[in-house]
């Protein structure tokens, strides 16, 4: 807790567990003029204007709109968010799957955020209500306490990006009780910027992208994505002028077709990153084909558990048959749900036409709605992209 | 799940509870759609304000009433019976009616309720009817089944006279925006203690009666002061929106002079909460001409319930009906929420 004085003014002025300082340091208004105006000076000079700039983070996408920072780009600067929502990527056969289990009386742990996402008929949330055993959990190490805790079968459906394969790794790694398994729906983010960094209607000339699952990866993974793409790659940090700074860095390489990879976060993330995560990551796991939900099919970006942890592999201990839930249709709305387009970055949530009226972070339709990380909640938290 | 869907329209959900569209939408649907006819109230039920204002002879009556289900009861800085008193007392004051004619009192108690807590909440009632100088002339009380109540739910009616009204749907271009104190301390230290959480911190509730507090704003600003809001259950945020709605205005408020405690920034962060869309039980939101504004400052200021007063921004003749903040950074609109940060909290 911030100490001193008692009423600091608003609730960006202060960082929890921070001090005076990191204010300073990371939301400095004047630092962020400095850095909005050269960004609209290099802005002048882009060769092929709007610049498309991608970020993949929900993390980066709730900074941004919570401080505003697109009413600082000029209109020859385009900031979207990818497919960066670990909760709205997870595709609607894989929480078929998770329903399926827990309607067979097997007791399903996940993240809170997953509760509401739709499978093609319901939701686990929807499965709760009927009665099946679905719990709330922090991680994957707290899927296995409970699962030391309960006499029966615990499955741990592990959802998100590298920041929580990795962690769900380690509980396997540490020899987790006989009644744990995990239903992984894990995905791997470097195959899906490839995908869209390809998308004909997607156009982008760089990608902001992801600290938090570069420091795990390290940023020299993104050498081959500037390679095969001859676009550039900048990591950034969070606070407002981490994101402030790496668009300035990436602008310029934009301006002066320099393919290349820079680190903008050199306090958190490194060349080769967590060597011990990612060893553990790829011991646990292997990258196989796989869909993301509403945007494409992608080689190498789903994370399934290698054959050795098959006894932790809630797919080979039990008979999943999900083709009951399948039979229904999606409902009208869910059919309308744009999110797909929305994480592909050809879309905005304004341009769907539930947005705000059918679909809301009380009564969602699409992921992009459930998650706190996902385009749609955090634009109608923070009244999205306003010409102000 | 397509029939679950239409299943769901037919009932009541806790979001019909936040007092913000889902509540305005139930209530005209249902609970007002036959009470066209206002009579001859100057403000009336269809005004969705804090109360209704009523003329009597050449005085204007503003009537109001509130009913309190707060979980836990009891909670750091007040209990339900010191909300029950404040909420109507504030309700009255920010519609103009500064000095509380009466109040009345119904009491519903769950069978097995402890006699020890019920004699705590009419303690610390009567405590707060004496802060606010306000009599309890009228009461009921009735016992439910044990199961058939959460505990203990509490309603409080006021009637109080208005010289001038300052209703949430008067603010012109260039009003001032003022809030009287700290914002987000009832929604915050009721979450924590529900929660248990324990944030080394001081996180009280702000519940208490402010209308010596708006007596005193009204003698300094008499019809400068144009427009009062109560800012409970959809926060800061909810009741500037609402504001700006009705008032056909737009409203752009700085972020650096929001006055918040530290505690309650920080403890918003951990918690995903934002401070602007909790809760307050004692706080009041006022739009002021721009030449009253520094007399009505000034007298905030002196008072000890309006110490940490401010200036936050202005009503503008732009982006009607929505609220614009500068972050210190860059610009983006203020949400009314759209769903309780923390339902039971009133």
């Amino acid at each position: 807790m911030s100490e001193g004085d008692p009423t600091r003014a608003g609730p960006t002025g202060s960082i929890p567990g921070g001090d005076g300082d990191d204010e300073l340091q990371f939301r400095d208004p004047e630092k962020a003029e400095a850095l909005a105006d050269k960004i609209a000076e290099i802005g002048d000079d882009l060769p092929d204007p709007p610049a498309t700039v991608m970020h993949v983070c929900g993390s980066h996408e709730q900074s941004i709109a919570k401080f505003g920072l697109r009413s600082l780009l000029p209109d020859s600067v385009r900031l979207v968010m990818g497919p960066g929502c670990p909760v709205c990527v997870t595709n609607m056969p894989e929480v078929d799957e998770a329903v399926a289990l827990a309607e067979d009386g097997v007791t399903v742990a996940t993240y809170g955020d997953m509760l509401k996402v739709s499978g093609t008929a319901k939701s686990l949330d929807d499965a709760r209500s009927e009665g099946a055993d679905v719990r709330v959990v922090y991680g994957a190490q707290d899927a296995v306490e409970l699962a030391e805790d309960l006499d029966r079968e615990v499955v741990f459906f592990a959802t998100g990006f590298e920041t929580t394969a990795a962690p769900t790794a380690a509980a396997i790694k540490a020899d987790p009780p006989e009644n744990f398994s995990i239903l992984s729906a894990h995905k791997y983010i470097p195959p899906a910027m490839d995908i869209v960094a390809e998308m004909p209607d997607t156009e982008i000339d760089g990608y902001l992208a992801a600290g938090n699952a570069a420091i795990i990866t390290g940023h020299g993974i993104f050498d081959d994505i500037v390679d095969r793409h001859g676009l550039p790659v900048v990591v950034g940090g969070f606070e407002p002028l981490d994101i402030l700074a790496g668009l300035v860095k990436l602008l310029e390489h934009i301006r002066d077709g320099e393919e290349t990879v820079e680190n903008a976060y050199p306090r958190c993330v490194t060349e080769a990153g967590n060597r011990v995560a990612k060893e553990q990551l790829w011991d646990v796991f292997e990258a196989v084909d796989g869909e993301w939900r509403g945007i494409a099919h992608i080689p190498d970006a789903n994370l399934e558990l290698r054959e050795e942890y098959a006894a932790h592999d809630a797919r080979e201990r039990f008979d999943i048959d999900p083709s009951a839930l399948r039979e229904a249709s999606a409902s009208q709305h869910l059919q309308e749900c744009i999110c797909g387009d929305i994480m592909a970055g050809t879309a905005d949530p304004t341009d769907c036409p539930l947005f705000g009226e059918e679909c809301t972070p009380a009564e969602p339709v699409g992921a992009c709605m459930v998650s706190s990380e996902g385009t749609c909640k955090i634009w109608q938290e923070y009244g999205g992209r306003p010409e102000l | 799940m397509n029939d679950t869907a239409s299943d769901e329209e037919e009932r009541i959900t806790l979001t019909h509870g936040t007092g913000g569209q889902a509540t305005r939408d139930l209530v005209s649907e249902t609970l007002t759609a036959g009470f066209e006819d206002a009579g001859d109230a100057l403000v009336g039920l269809a005004d969705f304000d804090d109360g209704a204002v009523l003329p009597v002879g050449d005085k204007k009556l503003v009537v109001t009433t509130d009913t309190h289900v707060v979980q836990p009861p009891f909670f750091p800085g007040g209990d339900i019976g010191r909300l029950a008193v404040s909420g109507t007392v504030n309700d009255l004051a920010v519609m103009g009616a500064t000095e509380v004619r009466g109040l009345t009192s119904g009491v519903v108690v769950e069978a097995n309720y402890p006699r020890e807590k019920l004699e705590r909440i009419a303690d610390s009632m009567a405590e707060a009817c004496r802060e606010a100088d306000a009599p309890v002339v009228s009461g009921d009380t009735k016992v439910m089944g044990n199961g058939e109540l959460d505990g203990i739910t509490i309603n409080t009616a006021g009637v109080g006279v208005a010289e001038h009204v300052t209703p949430d749907s008067d603010l012109s271009p260039q009003d001032v925006i003022i809030v009287t104190d700290t914002i987000g301390e009832h929604g915050i230290a009721l979450l924590a203690e529900r929660e248990g959480i324990d944030f080394e911190a001081d996180l009280e509730s702000d519940v208490q009666p402010v209308n010596d507090l708006l007596a005193a704003v009204l003698e300094v600003g008499g019809e400068a002061v144009t427009a009062m809001k109560d800012p409970t259950r959809t926060g800061l945020a909810g009741a500037l929106n609402e504001m700006a709605r009705k008032s056909e205005v737009g409203i752009e408020v700085t972020d650096e002079r929001v006055p918040v405690t530290g505690d309650v920034t920080g403890a918003g962060e951990l918690l995903g909460l934002d401070p602007y869309q909790i809760a307050n039980e004692g706080v009041a939101i006022l739009g002021v001409e721009p030449t009253a504004a520094e007399p009505v400052l000034a007298a905030l200021r002196d008072h000890p319930k309006g110490e940490n007063a401010a200036a936050i921004g202005k009503a503008i003749d732009d982006h009607h009906g929505r609220v614009v903040l500068d972050t210190g950074i860059g610009n983006r609109y203020m949400r009314e929420p759209s769903k309780e940060a923390v339902p039971r909290i009133c």
